[in-house]
Parts: structure tokens; C-alpha cells; sequence
């Protein structure tokens, strides 16, 4: 967006000025920035010893500089390679199986003409978003663990074979995916019916001037009113394609095993916090970071390429 | 049915006007629109109506399902928990000697008010300063205004990574501490940023004429912003209340010693790993068979852990839509 011309004027106001002005302001903006300054801020700094041979009992002012040796480590570890693989694969998997059902949701229930029933159905769905982890897990185990409500339904009719999808490593993807589909796939829509809310009548209406039947509507009307949103939210999925509910994972490594469930985040902690490999797990942390901030800029950069807003605009 | 034919038209047609009007009142023949239905739309097949119903029936249920039986089983007994193999589906005889048990003091009662206090703590101090920080940047032209929005949007795309973190409050002797589990996220750029774009929404006259009566940024902003924006700062507050009443991986990276453990990690050993509950006097909990003895008490622990989530859920979610969507991200 460029500046607008109100902000002329007040260029011309010399800085000092402005300064003194503005001076509440500034200092209503201080605790934020102090907090952010401090535990986000400085911790990037301290991403400086993935390059030391960091010990916490010499800190990171005399702990030894070894260069790019961690890096090299990280890259040449196969149990980092597995686990950037189990991310991606958990990452895609959510996106072809999760990514939809929101859309789909959103545009079954903007097709609710009631605006009560609507109203009821969202504030019901809207609700596992707001619970956590822990609990959709136990929820989950509750209802197809091994001595849950499924598996006791099917032995109390005499069915001898037990449902594992909970420790089951072959179906894990699935479980994971339904996990977060019944945790918030509900809140996901919210932002699509916000979208739809802003479609003129009158688009509908010169549609159904020309012809078009509800399912051309819906092609040439609905889902043009999405695409943005869609963009933006792929964009956003993809900045985040390292990161993969970490809470979520950390709770059932050890029903399914890390073989299948150890992705970037619960690795680095395992080899950081648990195994107290301080340096390897910082590189490994950083590498992430520094990849998922290129591929936010780059499908950014994607988005403006094919026209689309994007999480941020060019100024 | 509309049309009417031929005939019967031809009848009414001699009638006297009142007559005929009358007629109408008793006997509406105009079929039942339904009234939120545009004019030009036609209305849904059987089939497809059909479909949605069953569909949006089952989606719903597959949320309120779940919560159900924990709800129920929390409220019987063991007995009928046992006889039931675990989750009851079907009420029985319905006793709150679960929830006595859990809140008669020991674990789950302590880690219920670390939890609320954390929350309510964090929350507070949360709120306040990105209610003071939205403000600050808010207002156009300010004096650096863009750079500390900077500062804001870089920690939202990338961030320090657990290790740095982990070992930064390590060095600050915040291990074990409540603390711990409310600075490092004490401050959300998204939620500033939804805070932030709603002040700027603010129709600029009103805080000209504020300013006109004398009134300073901190006056403005307690007497006429915030009454304009509790939904706003509603919803922000639930996002962050929500935040520190769930935050599992915090607590279990920062606090080792189990007395100070807060609900989800109780949550976590005690129901999902089925460790038994100390102090809770439910006897021997079973912990390689899924521990169906305490059902009921593990049930309770679970709804405990709701609760407040489903306390202040009514009154804030018809604001959502709006807290959403201004909290998407301009330049």
C-alpha cells in the first residue's frame, strides 16, 4: 500500500518534536517490546552456539568456536535426515487430507440459509480448537485405544480382532491427520465464511441473470470470493511445512515410536534437552528456522508473482 | 401450489373484497417460503438437502459425541464404569463422588490452582501489555511507528528456536518458576496485530475531539478506545487465557519438580499414561491393562480441564469472526 498523503504534514514536524509528542506512545509500546526484545531477540543471538562446542558450565562466552562442525553433523545424521522425512511426509499428508475439509465445511455450512442453526453449528464446532492437545489426545485413546470404547464394543460382541490406531505405525499419518481434523478443521472455517460473508448478492444474482444453475454459482461466484484466502493460508502452511504439531507428536512418540513420529522439533529437543547436545541441537533448530523463513518469503514471493495478495504487500 | 385455476379465481372474482381477504388470513395458500432465502434461489433438491442434513448432523456429533461419554462417565460410578468396560455412554445412577475425590485436596486439586493462577496471572499481564502496545502503534505518523511494527513482525516469522530459548531461561534461574510458563510468550505479534488494526479502525474524529478536550494517549485510551473494543479485547483474551490454561510443552520443558505441575501435565501422566493418581484414593490404578478402575476420576480430571474453557466459551465466540478478521496481516 503506499502512504497515504495525510502522512505529508507531519514529515515536515522535525523529529525531536515528534519525539516528545509521541513520548506515551512509546512508552505504552515499551513492555511488549521489552518482553519480545528478551525472549525473542536474545535467544537469537544465542543461536550463536550451533557454531561452539557449547558447554552450560562455561556459557557462551568461553565456550570453544568449532566453526561449521555441528552443521556438518546435522546434515550427515541419518536420524536428522529421518526425522526431516517424517516432517515432510506428515506436512504433505495434512495438506492433500486436512487442507480441504475446512473449504469443504465452510461451504456446506454457508449454505445453511438459517442463520440460528448456522450460529449453533459454528459455536459447536469452533470448540475442540480450544482444547488442548493432551486432552484430543486422551480423547482419542479413550475412543480407539486399546481399551477404549471401540475395542470394548467389539470384544463385548465377540469380535476377537483389537483396533490399534493408536500404536499402530503403519496408520499413524491417519491418526494424526483425523487428530487435527476433529481439533480444527471446525476453526479453520472461520476465516473461508468470513470470506464467503463478503461476496455481493448481486454477484449471485446477475449469475442467475445469465443461467448459471447453484453449481456454476458456486464456480464462477464462491470460490473466486476464496481464492485469496486460500493462497494465503497455503502460503502460511508452507512457511510452516517444517513445523508439525509438536505437542500433538510429543504425546504419542512413544505409543507409535519415534521411527514414524520423530519430526524436526521433537528431535532437536530429545538431542538438546534430553541428551544434552546443546550445540548439534541448536544447529539443527536453526537450520529450520532459517529454511521455513525462506520458504514464507519465497511462496510470498509466489503469490505476487500470480497476482495475489500474500501475507504481506509490497510497499 | 400458487397458481390457482381457472374456476376458482373466476369465483372469488365476485366475491366482495373483505370476504376474499378474510378468506386469504385463515387459509394462507402461498407456499412457505423460507424467509431467509433470496427470491432468485431455487430451492434445494430433497436429495441434496438430505445430504447436508446428514452430514453437518454427523459433524456435529463426532464433536459432542466424545465429550459426552467423558461427561457421563465422569459422573458414575466405578462400578458402572467397570460393568460399561471403561467409557460410559448410557447414564445411570449419576454421583459427583469423582469430582469429590479429585477436589479434596492432593494432586489434582493443587495443579487445578496452579493452573488458574498461572492463567489468570499471565493473562492479565498478557492483555495489558498488547492492549498498551496496540495502542502505541496505532496511532498514524507516530514517531517510529514503523520500525517497532517491525519489531513485532519479524518474531512472527521466524523464531529463536527451543534451544537458545530453553537455555536463555535457564541462565535467568526461571526453571521452576511460574514465570517460566508466562514471559518468554507473554506477548503474541498476531494478537497485537488483531488489537492493533481494530484501534486503527477507529473513526479518527472522535480521538481528535478527545484530544481537543485535553485528554493525553492514556486518558483516550481507557475513557473511549477500550469501551469501543471490549469484544476485541475479549476475544484477544481468550486466545491468550486459552493459551496458558492448554500450554502443555512449556511446562513440561520447564518445570521438573511435580509439585508445581499445572493440570495438562497432570492431565498427561495421570490419564494419558495412566500413572497412578496419588492422593486421590481411588485404590490401585492398573497401569498395564488401561487402568479401568479410576475411569470415572480420570473422566473428571479430563472435564476439570475443560471447564473453564466452556465457562467463558459462550460469551466471547459470536465475537470471534470479527477478532479474526482483523487480525489479518496488512503491510
Amino acid at each position: 500500500m503506499r502512504r497515504s498523503r495525510q502522512a505529508v504534514p507531519q514529515r515536515s514536524i522535525p523529529w525531536t518534536t515528534k519525539l516528545r509528542r509521541d513520548r506515551s506512545l512509546l512508552l505504552m509500546t515499551l513492555p511488549a517490546v521489552v518482553l519480545l526484545v528478551v525472549f525473542a531477540y536474545v535467544p537469537m543471538l544465542g543461536n550463536v552456539i550451533a557454531w561452539q562446542d557449547y558447554s552450560p558450565y562455561q556459557g557462551f562466552v568461553a565456550s570453544p568456536f568449532v566453526g561449521w562442525d555441528n552443521f556438518e553433523r546435522v546434515f550427515n545424521n541419518p536420524l536428522f535426515l529421518d526425522a526431516v522425512e517424517n516432517t515432510l511426509a506428515i506436512t504433505l499428508f495434512q495438506l492433500v487430507f486436512y487442507f480441504p475439509v475446512p473449504i469443504f465445511l465452510a461451504l456446506l455450512l454457508n449454505s445453511v440459509v438459517s442463520p440460528r442453526v448456522r450460529t449453533v453449528i459454528q459455536s459447536i464446532v469452533y470448540l475442540p480448537h480450544f482444547f488442548s492437545w493432551v486432552l484430543v489426545v486422551t480423547i482419542f485413546q479413550q475412543i480407539f485405544g486399546g481399551a477404549g470404547l471401540i475395542n470394548q464394543t467389539l470384544r463385548n460382541h465377540g469380535v476377537d480382532h483389537a483396533v490399534t490406531f493408536m500404536t499402530n505405525p503403519d496408520t499413524f499419518l491417519v491418526l494424526i491427520t483425523s487428530q487435527s481434523i476433529w481439533k480444527d478443521a471446525g476453526w479453520g472455517i472461520i476465516i473461508f465464511l468470513a470470506a464467503l460473508s463478503t461476496v455481493p448478492p448481486e454477484q449471485y444474482e446477475a449469475a442467475v441473470m445469465d443461467g448459471a444453475n447453484r453449481w456454476r454459482r458456486m464456480w464462477h461466484v464462491t470460490l473466486p470470493a476464496l481464492r485469496p484466502v486460500i493462497v494465503l493460508l497455503l502460503i502460511l502452511r508452507l512457511g510452516d511445512a517444517l513445523t508439525v504439531g509438536f505437542e500433538q507428536l510429543i504425546l504419542q512418540r512413544d505409543a507409535v515410536g519415534a521411527q514414524v513420529s520423530e519430526v524436526i522439533d521433537t528431535y532437536v529437543y530429545y538431542q538438546g534437552v534430553i541428551y544434552g547436545d546443546w550445540s548439534f541441537a541448536a544447529a539443527a533448530g536453526l537450520v529450520k528456522g532459517v529454511v521455513s523463513l525462506a520458504l514464507v518469503l519465497g511462496a510470498n514471493k509466489l503469490a505476487h508473482v500470480f497476482g495475489e495478495a500474500g501475507v504481506y504487500q509490497r510497499s | 401450489m400458487t397458481g390457482s385455476t381457472p374456476e376458482i379465481s373466476a369465483e372469488v372474482a365476485v366475491l366482495p373484497r373483505d370476504v376474499v381477504d378474510d378468506a386469504r388470513d385463515r387459509k394462507p395458500r402461498r407456499p412457505r417460503r423460507n424467509k431467509y432465502r433470496a427470491t432468485w434461489e431455487e430451492r434445494p433438491s430433497v436429495a441434496g438437502q438430505t445430504t447436508k442434513v446428514v452430514v453437518l448432523t454427523l459433524v456435529v456429533l463426532a464433536v459432542l459425541f466424545p465429550l459426552w461419554t467423558v461427561v457421563v462417565t465422569s459422573l458414575s460410578t466405578t462400578q458402572e464404569s467397570i460393568e460399561a468396560g471403561g467409557l460410559v455412554v448410557v447414564p445411570g445412577e449419576l454421583t459427583l463422588r469423582a469430582y469429590t475425590q479429585i477436589l479434596s485436596g492432593g494432586v489434582v486439586t493443587r495443579a487445578a490452582l496452579v493452573s488458574v493462577g498461572i492463567t489468570a496471572v499471565g493473562t492479565l499481564i498478557s492483555v495489558v501489555v498488547s492492549v498498551l502496545a496496540a495502542y502505541g502503534l496505532s496511532r498514524p505518523g507516530s514517531f517510529a511507528h514503523r520500525p517497532i511494527l517491525f519489531v513485532f513482525l519479524v518474531t512472527m516469522f521466524f523464531g529463536a528456536g527451543m534451544i537458545p530459548t530453553y537455555l536463555l531461561v535457564s541462565s535467568l534461574n526461571m526453571i521452576d518458576t511460574y514465570w517460566a510458563l508466562i514471559l518468554p510468550g507473554a506477548v503474541s505479534a498476531f494478537n497485537v496485530l488483531i488489537l492493533r488494526n481494530f484501534f486503527m479502525g477507529i473513526d479518527n474524529a472522535i480521538l481528535d475531539a478527545a484530544r481537543m478536550d485535553g485528554a493525553g494517549d492514556w486518558r483516550i485510551l481507557a475513557r473511549i478506545v477500550l469501551p469501543m473494543s471490549k469484544a476485541v479485547v475479549a476475544v484477544v483474551a481468550l486466545f491468550y487465557g486459552v493459551g496458558y490454561w492448554n500450554a502443555f510443552f512449556n511446562a513440561m520443558l520447564y518445570i521438573n519438580d511435580n509439585a508445581k505441575w499445572p493440570l495438562q501435565l497432570v492431565l498427561r501422566s495421570y490419564v494419558l499414561q495412566g500413572v497412578t493418581l496419588p492422593g486421590s484414593g481411588t485404590g490401585q490404578v492398573d497401569v498395564g491393562t488401561g487402568a479401568v478402575t479410576g475411569m470415572p476420576v480420570k473422566m473428571a480430571v479430563m472435564v476439570l480441564a475443560v471447564i473453564p474453557i466452556l465457562v467463558v466459551y459462550p460469551f466471547v465466540q459470536r465475537h470471534f469472526t470479527k477478532g479474526v478478521i482483523f487480525g489479518a496481516v496488512k503491510g
